[in-house]
């Protein structure tokens, strides 16, 4: 890194206070909204950066924890009339047990193994649950259509649910912050740039990328039990379909894999430009939102495999590079 | 009777599964990377062929070599364009790339030809044969049997052939090859236009009796993820093996617990594979 500590602290402290800042400048329900579902989707990028990120076990099924997350609050409440929220330690132990079955055996193999078992776990739950009863099928699921006690946290203005957002960010960060700076933060760089290289100078390598997926599928798990709070309502589509997977490998790949701000980075430009293009070409405009997206991926990985941040390094390495030169010159 | 028909319809379905799916092992036999366009190339193979029925009026016999020499394009210049490049990069980058192409490709197609489903015209292969009771419809036949002659035929440009050597060589060690005055950007080049244009056929064959919609590719795609890896990789050989195994699952559990569960068979099947035997059925551990 070739900011010191110092400056980063500062940094993280502005990005904070303007985030805080944000629903009191912009009153507007429309952009209070806006800022809520960019909150959420910083939340499931960081949290699909730790194992796709830093692990660099690429995932490309996330889709199946935060499906089980959104799923979980609605499906406590819609057959045993529980608060929702209570839901959310079960969407999580459930996304633990998938993680350990999916992650177990693949870890062992090849890094693209992991990327195909992902994508085929994540379409066969979507499959199972589209056809079964009791989670509602293709119809999907409802939650309390008026709030009953506060504990319901179904709130009319999207406030609440952004300063929930924020702090669980927050938090996320913070964490992934200290496993960024501990071994394990070491040990996931190893695993990284060389696994065998890694293996030979004794980094348990199956245990800590199972580590990472274990703290990448809890957490987005209960992105998508507050994406099922807010919205109200989850289907087999925007729970477990592919495109839920690409929300968030598309938001950290912008910003930058395998680094902290890089999420947030991401989301701060993708939900503003996914509003926008939304808004213009209305309703059938999503298809041609993914045909962004897709472009977007593409470019990267062949231009900037580490994003925004990494290019924007580069190019100001080269600037100081040559102004150091400059003297030489003259 | 009823039984012995499902088999009959599942390997002729798995006789066009190997064939796309020859191509994907080739490529990550050859590379160690796998293509999650691949099952876009496929879609995109169908939709030449609905094009040239409903432009030309064309017949298998025109849009078949059509995709195939399309796709052939596709693939080289896929390569040529981003692959020679994210190969020297980070894993992400191999992923992503492949993954990002899937992306544009599906919604370029829903953008152009809308996500409603299109069929072709039963007429193009008419007929249904009857082998003593077991009806075979023509389409399926005549795919089945293509798609059989053309992974064989595959196997044997790769086995007996000297360019087909040459593929093998620089797959064996690139370093050796280049030695031996092979030129691997070429070779491989050469790889993944066979690959695209194997899977362009393939959904030209099969777009004779299936449904050709946007978002097929994402199903075969996974369908060839399992053949793969049932099949090990880099094996056509065990492509085909597998391919034909995984058609005969899917219909037969689409049989025994209904259409919708087809592709759960399969894919829980998959899990099973990453248990039990990882390297495949013909692959080195």
């Amino acid at each position: 890194m070739t900011t010191t500590p110092r400056t980063r602290v500062i940094a993280a402290t502005v990005v904070l206070a303007a985030l805080v800042a944000f629903p009191w400048v912009f009153t507007n329900a429309f952009y209070q909204r806006m800022g809520a579902e960019l909150l959420l989707a910083a939340i499931g990028a960081s949290a699909w950066n730790i194992v796709g990120g830093y692990a660099g076990q690429v995932s490309v099924g996330h889709a199946m924890f935060f499906g089980t997350g959104a799923y979980a609050p609605l499906l406590v409440y819609t057959h045993w009339q529980w608060v929702p929220v209570a839901g959310i330690p079960l969407g999580i132990i459930v996304s633990l047990a998938i993680a350990v079955v999916i992650g177990l055996p693949s870890f062992r193999l090849r890094g693209h193994y992991f990327s195909m078992a992902t994508i085929a776990a994540a379409e066969l739950i979507r499959i199972v649950v589209s056809n079964w009863p009791f989670v509602g099928a293709a119809i999907g699921m409802m939650g309390p259509p008026v709030p009953r006690t506060w504990l319901d946290l179904s709130f009319r203005s999207s406030v609440p649910y952004y300063y929930i957002f924020l702090a669980v960010l927050t938090g996320l960060l913070w964490l992934t912050f200290l496993l960024e700076r501990g071994r394990s933060g070491y040990y996931c760089r190893a695993i990284k740039s060389g696994e065998r290289a890694a293996r030979s100078l004794g980094v348990p390598v199956q245990h800590y990328k199972l580590y990472a997926l274990l703290l990448s599928a809890a957490f987005t798990s209960l992105a998508g039990s507050l994406y099922a709070l807010m919205v109200g309502f989850v289907d087999p589509e925007s729970g477990f379909g592919i495109l839920a997977s690409v929300e968030m490998i598309i938001t950290a790949a912008l910003g930058g894999v395998g680094t902290l701000s890089g999420p947030l980075l991401g989301a701060v430009i993708l939900v503003p430009l996914k509003t926008a293009t939304n808004s213009l070409f209305g309703g059938g405009g999503s298809g041609l939102t993914y045909i962004l997206y897709g472009g977007i991926i593409l470019v990267l990985a062949r231009f900037a495999p580490g994003g925004l941040l990494e290019l924007w390094q580069r190019l100001t390495a080269t600037r100081r590079r040559s102004a150091a030169k400059a003297p030489y010159a003259a | 009777m009823t039984i012995l028909q499902v088999v009959i319809s599942g390997l002729l379905l798995g006789a066009v599964y190997a064939l796309f799916s020859a191509g994907l092992t080739l490529i990550w036999g050859m590379m160690d990377v796998i293509n999650f366009a691949h099952g876009e190339f496929v879609m995109v193979g169908m939709y030449v062929a609905f094009l040239i029925v409903t432009w030309a009026h064309g017949g298998p016999l025109v849009f078949g070599p059509a995709a195939a020499i399309l796709l052939f394009l596709m693939g080289v210049g896929v390569y040529f364009s981003l692959i020679r490049q994210v190969i020297r990069g980070p894993m992400i980058a191999q992923i992503l790339s492949t993954f990002g192409l899937a992306l544009l490709l599906r919604y370029l197609a829903f953008w152009l030809f809308t996500a409603n489903f299109k069929t072709l015209p039963e007429s193009l292969i008419p007929g249904t044969l009857d082998i003593g009771g077991i009806y075979i419809g023509m389409p399926q036949l005549v795919a089945g049997v293509a798609a059989l002659i053309l992974t064989v035929a595959m196997h044997l440009m790769l086995t007996r052939t000297a360019i087909g050597s040459q593929l093998l060589a620089v797959a064996e060690d690139r370093q050796a090859a280049m030695l031996m005055g092979i030129r691997p950007d070429r070779m491989q080049a050469f790889a993944w236009g066979l690959s695209a244009a194997g899977a362009g056929i393939a959904g030209a064959l099969i777009a004779t009796f299936y449904y050709i919609v946007p978002t097929v590719g994402e199903s075969l795609a996974l369908t060839a993820f399992v053949v793969v890896a049932l099949g090990g990789f880099g094996s056509v050989p065990g492509a085909l093996i597998a391919g034909l195994i995984i058609g005969v699952i899917q219909s037969l559990s689409a049989y025994v617990f209904g259409p919708v569960y087809k592709d759960v068979a399969v894919y829980a099947l998959f899990v099973v594979i990453l248990w039990v035997r990882p390297q495949g059925l013909l692959g080195r551990a």
